[in-house]
């Protein structure tokens, strides 16, 4: 196939050439972005909150005296371990995906000026990591002594020993072994026992997603500050039915308190809720990118049609002078080709930038570059699906037509 | 003749259906997407005090210790001392504490569960500051704020939650521990952004709702509602050993007050400036502030800086202009091939007298009612579109419709961007030379 004579054609419509190349170029630049802001999404979406999520609940109860926490705590334990399907109760100061509790600032050393990091304190009661079936990967999980009960109004007992993900142990101290090693947040000193595998913060923090693990289990005995939020543990084929009664059961085990109806419902359905703006998010950048590669279409087939209808005269000689229908179907494939390709080289350069704009305002990554070859080809694609239909009706244009009406 | 283009433009929209149909479909598809996302817009940037936000002020000062990791001065609210000494000083023309705490809240004899509500501390000036309508009864009294009166101002949907929406003033509200007289019942209201309140943590980071929430169901004067909803109340943050009983913040080493003041002129607002800048001196002199930086923005700068509109609706705003620029493009090159493909036509006319300018207008006017239509189209869309965002778990779903100007813009916005697809192709249309059309008839 010849170029020359394709491209001396093209220069005739230098104006529809440079409108669908821009069409093309503003498509290719919008789909990488685009794309990559779905994938972005949607990995932020399989964060591993290092629990399981199948098999557990939140109750969430407020407005007690926080001076009675204790006789809180017995009847909700009690109250929520009777019902049929429930596992386990623990008392735990928040869930992943539910209300935020303990977000700190912490120090490497006690006077406070070496600056760790802002992370997520997790309290529980006895048997809460296995509960939420945390997977130890160095250390021990705490014995029984470590369990201390929190002093009075207090946040913390005033010396923990403490589990962290292996995430906050690389941040705090990459390279060394966390064992041992000790922080502090205000008063209180923890010491890290163990490390687990991976623990989710219950809401992003100032940290982001670059934060979403930074967690410290503090292990406590019910009372104090840990009431009103409870862990229930379930078959995961149970845990809807279970947690309906749970909802149900707590006027009658504590009529004096607040249902916090929103926040007391399974992970699985507050994860749902997390993410529900990404997912929607999502959603629309699919939406846009297929009404987009669409329209870009439509536009190719409606400019082709009209230059096939142009030139059924010419097309009517060159089939009269030999052509085969092959050679004029490749000879509006060829054309379309190198618009396409014309587009996809401005289109390159277009969404970078978009993408280091994105960067500076939307604080979205680098566009790594294989998704522009990868944009290109579906461009490619589109533009020779787009171009097949008027192009076979250039094809079957038969060559009686240089005849009529020279 | 616009009666006679308009007959030729319908005449030609007719002829090639497809054609047609492909560039309404684009232009309504454009315009649905940036109407649905500008609409969003519009109703999230608005201005919550129309007229008097330029003179609404918030006044930061930063009473964080020199060695504390901070990596934003001044942060959004301040400890309860310094924000009384200023509140006190009565500076400005108008001056508001504000403090968010969530208080358990039932009516006495009423054979109902207690309600988990938020209430605001504050203090009497915030009702005539912000312009609440009142339905019944009227705010509290400054006597009654300094005698620490249980008393209390209560949402409509409260009032119509416990009290049938019947005026409830003089009746008697269970807050906590503690019975409160009603003395006023505000009507529906519902600022939009909920501009007053900076609590919530480090806002400010783009991806924050909660300025679109409704405003609170309960108001209480600042002190007495310290002493009623004691142990309830949250830090933004603190520092040192923090409060010393969680919950009960006053003279704790933490930010948990908000400021508000109204300022009515430029000369004022300079003289609080001064005042505030004194302030923070004077206390950095007594070696309880670290740093002098103070802070005083007015109301919708304030917003701008706390980044209260989403990023993601943003995001969602400038990819629906893109889109739309891809229907131009588009729309552009359909016209350009639909004119020119009626150059025999135009040299006819243009022989038997019709000027440039003529065949311009025509080919604009066919244009133009392509964009009508697509208008039409895009408005249904932007009606599905804002459907789908109210559908959406956001605090700022329900407020998401569709109002008189905007449905203005969807038509100027139609029109406009098909007359601007259309003028090229039309400036392409009237050069068509007659002589050399009219040999090829």
């Amino acid at each position: 196939m010849q170029i020359q004579p394709i491209l001396a054609a093209l220069k005739h419509h230098k104006l529809a050439t440079f409108l669908i190349a821009m069409e093309i170029a503003l498509a290719c630049a919008v789909l990488c972005n685009a794309v990559f802001l779905i994938a972005g999404r949607l990995s932020a979406m399989h964060i591993n909150s290092g629990v399981d999520e199948a098999s557990l609940g939140a109750i969430v109860v407020t407005g007690f005296d926080p001076k009675r926490t204790a006789d809180l705590n017995a009847r909700m334990l009690a109250g929520l371990g009777a019902i049929p399907g429930v596992e386990s109760v623990h008392a735990i100061s928040s869930v992943p995906f539910g209300p935020q509790w303990g977000v700190d600032g912490m120090t490497l050393d006690q006077a406070g000026k070496k600056f760790g990091a802002v992370v997520e304190f997790y309290l529980g009661d006895p048997g809460t990591p296995k509960a939420l079936g945390l997977k130890l990967v160095a250390g021990h999980l705490p014995s029984a002594d470590d369990y201390q009960p929190s002093q009075g109004q207090d946040y913390f007992p005033a010396s923990s020993r403490v589990l962290v993900t292996r995430a906050l142990a690389e941040k705090l101290w990459p390279g060394e072994n966390p064992l041992g090693k000790q922080f502090w947040a205000a008063k209180w000193q923890f010491r890290v026992i163990g490390v687990v595998a991976n623990l989710s913060v219950s809401q992003y923090t100032e940290n982001g997603e670059h934060g979403a693990e930074w967690c410290v289990f503090v292990p406590t005995q019910a009372g104090g500050q840990l009431a009103g939020t409870y862990l229930i543990r379930a078959r995961p084929q149970d845990l809807d039915r279970v947690m309906v009664r749970a909802r149900a059961a707590v006027a009658k085990i504590a009529p004096d308190v607040v249902l916090d109806y929103a926040n007391s419902h399974s992970i699985p359905f507050l994860r749902a809720r997390f993410f529900q703006t990404d997912r929607a998010m999502a959603g629309l950048l699919v939406g846009v990118i297929v009404a987009m590669l669409g329209v870009t279409a439509f536009g190719i087939v409606g400019l082709a049609s009209f230059w096939v209808a142009q030139r059924r005269k010419q097309i009517g000689i060159r089939r009269a002078l030999g052509a085969t229908r092959g050679d004029i179907l490749r000879y509006f494939q060829t054309e379309n080709f190198l618009i396409v390709t014309f587009g996809i080289a401005l289109g390159v350069v277009l969404a970078i930038g978009i993408n280091l704009v994105l960067m500076k305002f939307f604080e979205v990554p680098r566009l790594p570059l294989w998704y522009l070859p990868v944009g290109a080809v579906a461009l490619w694609l589109l533009g020779q699906l787009a171009v097949l239909v008027p192009a076979l009706r250039a094809a079957a244009v038969p060559p009686v037509v240089a005849t009529r009406s020279v | 003749m616009f009666a006679y283009y308009l007959d030729l433009a319908l005449r030609s929209l007719k002829r090639n259906k497809l054609l047609t149909v492909l560039m309404v479909l684009a232009i309504a598809i454009g315009i649905g997407a940036s109407m649905t996302t500008l609409t969003v817009m519009h109703i999230l940037s608005g201005d919550p005090l129309p007229g008097k936000s330029a003179h609404i002020f918030y006044p930061q000062v930063d009473p964080t210790p020199a060695d504390w990791y901070n990596p934003r001065h001044p942060l959004e609210v301040m400890d309860d001392r310094s924000a009384l000494d200023l509140w006190g000083a009565h500076r400005a023309d108008r001056q508001a504490l504000i403090v968010q705490s969530p208080v358990k809240v039932s009516a006495p004899g009423a054979d109902r569960p207690p309600l988990m509500l938020t209430m605001l501390s504050t203090t009497s000036d915030f009702f005539p500051m912000f312009e609440v309508p009142f339905e019944y009864g009227a705010p509290w009294t400054p006597s009654e704020e300094t005698g620490h009166a249980r008393v209390a101002v209560i949402s409509s949907d409260l009032n119509d939650k416990l009290f049938g929406g019947k005026n409830s003033v003089g009746k008697m509200l269970r807050l906590k521990d503690s019975d409160v007289r009603i003395v006023g019942v505000l009507k529906p209201w519902r600022p939009t952004p909920l501009f007053y309140d900076a609590e919530g943590g480090f806002t400010g980071n783009g991806y924050d709702t909660s300025y679109y929430a409704k405003p609170e169901d309960v108001f209480m004067p600042f002190q007495s509602a310290l002493e009623v909803n004691d142990g309830n109340f949250f830090q933004m943050t603190c520092w040192g050993n923090g409060p010393s009983v969680p919950g009960h913040l006053q003279g704790s080493p933490c930010l948990w007050v908000g400021l508000w003041v109204e300022l009515d002129s430029p000369a004022k607002v300079a003289g609080y400036r001064a005042f505030l800048k004194h302030y923070a001196e004077q206390q950095k002199t007594l070696g309880r502030f670290a740093n002098a930086d103070t802070r005083m923005l007015d109301l919708m700068r304030w917003l701008d800086h706390q980044q209260v509109i989403p990023k993601d609706v943003r995001l969602q705003t400038w990819l629906a202009f893109a889109f739309l620029a891809i229907c131009l493009f588009n729309t552009v090159g359909l016209l350009l091939a639909k004119f020119l493909r009626r150059a025999g036509e135009i040299g006819v006319r243009r022989a038997l007298g019709a000027s440039r300018r003529a065949v311009f207008a025509q080919c604009l006017t066919e244009a133009g009612l392509i964009g009508f239509i697509g208008g039409v189209g895009g408005w249904l869309l932007t009606m599905v579109g804002l459907w789908l965002v109210r559908r959406q778990q956001t605090p700022y779903s329900d407020l998401v419709h569709m109002d008189a100007p905007m449905f203005f813009v969807t038509f100027v916005l139609a029109v406009a961007v098909s007359l601007l697809a259309g003028a090229l192709p039309a400036l392409r249309a009237s050069r068509i030379a007659p002589a050399l059309q009219l040999k090829t008839l």
